[in-house]
């Protein structure tokens, strides 16, 4: 794992520093730069060394002294700034995570109790309907009924405006600043979720075990929760890590975005439109990291709950 | 096996010495085809998708003849025709302390039917062009990225040990990126090159269509990847093709011949999402402004360009979204409907 993590370090550093044409001290060196100029801010920049050494200093200053600077704030610190907006991210897909996880086995198991009905392909045509929509737009949608159309309303009086407050500052502020990305962002996801969850159900009606639990006339809700749940959790529980993963590393950045909340993701975003490259380098390193790191977490989970693939 | 229905022909009986009449069979093709048009809602999705492809295409003669409006250039002293009045297209804003500029709101008439964005653009004809763009860069790079995962799945499954080790673990290492940031450190670099890239001989411009397919491609092979290599590991080992190998084949001809149709089928059911997949994220690197480039339009920056003007004019940011929506469902709905349809455990009517 040690050696994925490095290979990323390696290949974010190339993908930005590298590729050919791509010259960060123009940048730097502000609205049309005569020649020296930028030779100055190369030599000053260390932009001028081999490339070999120049990502071993910029990871020795991610890493080790922690003193990247961003290119386009001098004054700005990268990891202190990743490191005040992770919270919010994490905040961001927490809470969204709580919500779709509860409301896509809820929607899964009404599907599958359900399946003669109409409320089963009711129910697959309104996920479809939640993986279909981008999810900036979404959001837009969101802020444009509860922020302005519906706003004076009883039912959208109590939103605040766009941001964020931290949990420490003033739980009740935090809570309403972000139930509504909550919802949004969980749309998406209790709609793949749920689906997938249906799917895993129906498989494994037809196991052996299920057969005998209904044999020995345990009760279909029982039956139901407590027998077809717990396998069908497997895939749920190692797709949910992956995408956790993925949010939290900053993919929520479209949310983040949409709804003001300073998070990793809007971080990303910012750096990406002033092109301020180390920032950009460091939170898409954060992000890959994490990744990494929840899928090794989600391959020891999904070890412990499936002994079939415990070695033996 | 139950999968063959099988009509004989009139003549059943062979004579000694003549030549037999063909059985003829249904292949497990056709036998899909036809489960697939029985399913009406993916029928009616399919529709709608191509509803929606006519449409987009559709757009310069919507803009030329019913619109009569040019949604790509400015036009913010323009004036136009609503009600028999003259109206500003962009107008003085501001609920009366004449503040902004408003642009006109939506007419639901063939000239700015939905109105226009803040550069006097109308914003229908953009809709249209934008889903030019973005069906063209949807269908163009999820077919890329399939053919090409394809190709490597074959290699990796196929010859194995090396090849595959080489192949599995450059896959592993793009995936371990975040899609979304991958797609976005690609296109934040190649689109910060002025004067377009070049490679030796090939010159593309930064507003070509090109740079945001091959990087959506790119960043999905590995996702078609796996599934794939998982399908060829596995037909390998099936005993047509150890007949197959006995018979001396080629590798070349082990690969199209026998274990690639047998893979295409996951291929085939992949691509309706796939193209559902890469839609999205071509609407989400619009949005953010490294998709596709001014002057082109797509559907993605149609709803950044709305943001501004959200609680003015709402429309210009929500109708390009549901473009989106209905293209993404009928796709979803459809890739379902295949699914269901090459599904080899699906009960099947022997006789029609």
């Amino acid at each position: 794992m040690v050696i994925v993590l490095f290979a990323i370090t390696v290949m974010t550093f190339l993908i930005f520093f590298a590729t050919p044409g791509v010259d960060p001290s123009r940048q730097l060196a502000g609205r049309n730069p005569d020649p020296a100029t930028v030779e100055a801010i190369k030599h000053q920049f260390g932009l001028d060394r081999p490339l070999p050494i120049r990502y071993a200093l910029m990871m020795k200053r991610l890493f080790i002294s922690r003193d990247l600077v961003s290119y386009g704030n001098q004054a700005l610190l990268v990891v202190p700034a990743i490191q005040s907006a992770a919270p919010v991210t994490f905040s961001l897909v927490f809470g969204a995570a709580v919500l779709w996880v509860i409301g896509a086995i809820a929607i899964g198991l009404l599907m599958v109790t359900f399946k003669g009905t109409f409320i089963d392909p009711l129910l697959m045509v309104l996920a479809l309907i939640g993986i279909s929509m981008p999810v900036f737009w979404l959001g837009e949608v969101a802020n444009l009924i509860t922020q302005d159309r519906l706003h004076d309303t009883i039912f959208f009086s109590w939103v605040p405006p766009l941001g964020y407050t931290p949990f420490t500052q003033n739980p009740w502020q935090w809570f309403l600043h972000l139930i509504i990305p909550w919802i949004t962002l969980s749309i998406l996801y209790i709609g793949f979720y749920a689906r997938v969850l249906r799917a895993n159900l129906l498989e494994v009606q037809n196991e052996d075990y299920v057969r005998t639990a209904k044999a020995k006339g345990l009760s279909p809700r029982n039956v139901l929760v407590r027998h077809m749940l717990r396998t069908s959790m497997i895939t749920f529980v190692s797709l949910f890590g992956l995408d956790f993963g993925v949010l939290v590393g900053g993919g929520a950045l479209l949310t983040e975005v949409v709804f003001g909340l300073p998070g990793v993701g809007q971080l990303t975003y910012n750096s990406l439109r002033s092109l301020d490259l180390p920032v950009i380098m460091a939170t898409v390193i954060y992000g890959a990291f994490f990744i990494t790191i929840m899928s090794a977490l989600v391959d020891i989970v999904y070890a412990r709950l499936d002994p079939r693939i415990r070695p033996a | 096996m139950a999968e063959f229905a099988f009509e004989p022909g009139p003549e059943v009986h062979l004579a000694a010495g003549e030549s037999a009449k063909e059985i003829s069979g249904r292949s497990p093709w056709r036998l899909a085809g036809r489960r697939l048009v029985r399913n009406r809602l993916a029928m009616a999705s399919l529709a709608l998708f191509v509803l929606i492809v006519v449409v987009s295409l559709l757009a310069p003669f919507y803009a030329t003849h019913l619109a009569k409006t040019d949604p790509f250039t400015s036009n913010v002293t323009g004036t136009t025709v609503v009600d028999g009045k003259e109206v500003d297209v962009v107008q003085e804003g501001g609920s009366g302390l004449g503040l902004g500029e408003v642009p006109i709101g939506p007419t639901w008439q063939w000239n700015y039917m939905i109105g226009a964005d803040n550069q006097g653009r109308d914003v229908m004809a953009r809709v249209l062009y934008g889903g030019r763009a973005s069906l063209q860069i949807g269908v163009a790079s999820a077919v890329i990225c399939t053919v090409i995962a394809l190709a490597l799945a074959l290699l990796s499954g196929f010859f194995r040990g090396w090849t595959d080790s080489v192949l599995s673990r450059i896959m592993d290492l793009i995936w371990a990126f975040p899609v979304y940031l991958l797609a976005i450190s690609l296109a934040t670099v190649l689109l910060t090159k002025a004067g377009g890239l070049q490679w030796g001989p090939v010159t593309i411009n930064p507003s070509s269509l090109w740079v945001p397919t091959w990087i959506i491609a790119v960043v999905y092979i590995p996702y078609v990847y796996r599934p794939l290599r998982g399908q060829v590991l596995s037909v390998r080992e099936k005993e047509y093709v150890e007949a197959s190998v006995s018979q001396g084949a080629s590798n070349l001809r082990l690969m199209f011949a026998e274990i690639l149709p047998n893979v295409i089928s996951t291929a085939i059911v992949l691509l309706p999402l796939m193209i559902a997949t890469t839609i999205l994220t071509e609407a989400a690197l619009s949005f953010l402004g490294i998709g596709v480039q001014a002057p082109q339009a797509s559907w993605g920056t149609i709803i950044d360009d709305g943001q501004n003007l959200l609680y003015t004019r709402p429309l210009v940011a929500i109708v390009p979204g549901i473009f989106i929506v209905l293209t993404v469902l009928s796709l979803n709905v459809l890739g379902d409907g295949v699914r269901d349809a090459l599904d080899p455990r699906a009960k099947v009517r022997v006789r029609e």
